[in-house]
């Protein structure tokens, strides 16, 4: 999995692309949002346009992000999710935690 | 291959996370050579997926001297997958429900859940002196799971 941020105001997006699955992806995901929550950066945007594979490793690193994210008073935000992607999230009905946008500026916007 | 054809696949894989994609990969083929569309092979390559970790991790326990053996046998439609471990087991029904909401911001717990989403029986059984092994059985006349799930 590769991670690129950038900031928009006080949002951080940060685009995913690639794996999220088991020993490729999951463990990475828990360190780029730890290593933006330790730097200040809590309003975060996931762009997930460019994510290739997830499972429920990689799911269920999304779900820590969202509590690790939240914990520290910040919010955790998905953008253009991946048919795929979004499938799993409705049958673990994950998809209402998550606010989940389909345009950057709209998101960036909302936090 | 046409529908109805019959077929053996077998692989047994050391337990390591970067080769559960082989048994993925092997699942998708065979169930796009036997008619099903992208993306109901791509839901049972999923299945397979977490069962393969599931083998690997749990049950293997990482242990790269154990392996995960994977089996297809293709009869018709009707796919049998079964997917051995050299682990211990454990106890299914311990396994809470991902979409009860005290579950629901967990950070694991769905891959039995999603296999059960993608096929149509989902079977674990465990032998005496350890070893896993998890019977998953799909029609592959039947829609995907996940759009039933969604109907």
């Amino acid at each position: 999995m590769r991670a690129t941020s950038r900031s928009a105001g006080n949002v951080e997006i940060i685009a995913l692309e690639g794996k999220i699955t088991i020993g490729a992806g999951d463990t990475q995901l828990r360190e780029v949002i730890t290593n933006a929550v330790n730097a200040g950066k809590t309003n975060i945007l996931l762009d997930l346009s460019k994510v290739t594979t997830i499972d429920s490793s990689g799911i269920g690193e999304l779900v820590g992000s969202y509590t690790t994210v939240t914990n520290r008073g910040g919010k955790l935000k998905l953008l253009h999710l991946p048919a795929k992607l979004n499938e799993l999230l409705h049958v673990t009905q994950l998809i209402t935690v998550f606010e989940v946008y389909e345009n950057e500026n709209e998101a960036a916007a909302s936090f | 291959m046409e529908r109805g054809d019959s077929e053996r696949i077998e692989i047994t894989i050391s337990s390591r996370f970067e080769n559960i994609e082989l048994v993925q990969v092997i699942a998708e083929h065979l169930c796009e050579n036997a008619g099903v569309d992208e993306d109901g092979s791509h839901w049972i390559g999923m299945a397979v997926r977490e069962a393969v970790a599931n083998a690997i991790k749990h049950g293997n326990k990482l242990d790269v001297r154990k392996k995960v053996n994977a089996t297809f046998d293709l009869e018709g439609p009707e796919l049998e997958i079964t997917i051995y471990d050299e682990g211990e087991g454990f106890d299914p029904a311990k396994v809470g429900d991902p979409l009860n909401p005290q579950n629901l911001m967990k950070t694991s717990g769905r891959g039995i859940f999603y296999m059960k989403t993608f096929m149509d029986q989902v079977h674990y059984s465990f032998q005496p002196g350890g070893g896993t092994s998890l019977v998953m059985t799909k029609n592959l006349t039947k829609g995907s799971g996940i759009a039933s799930t969604k109907a």
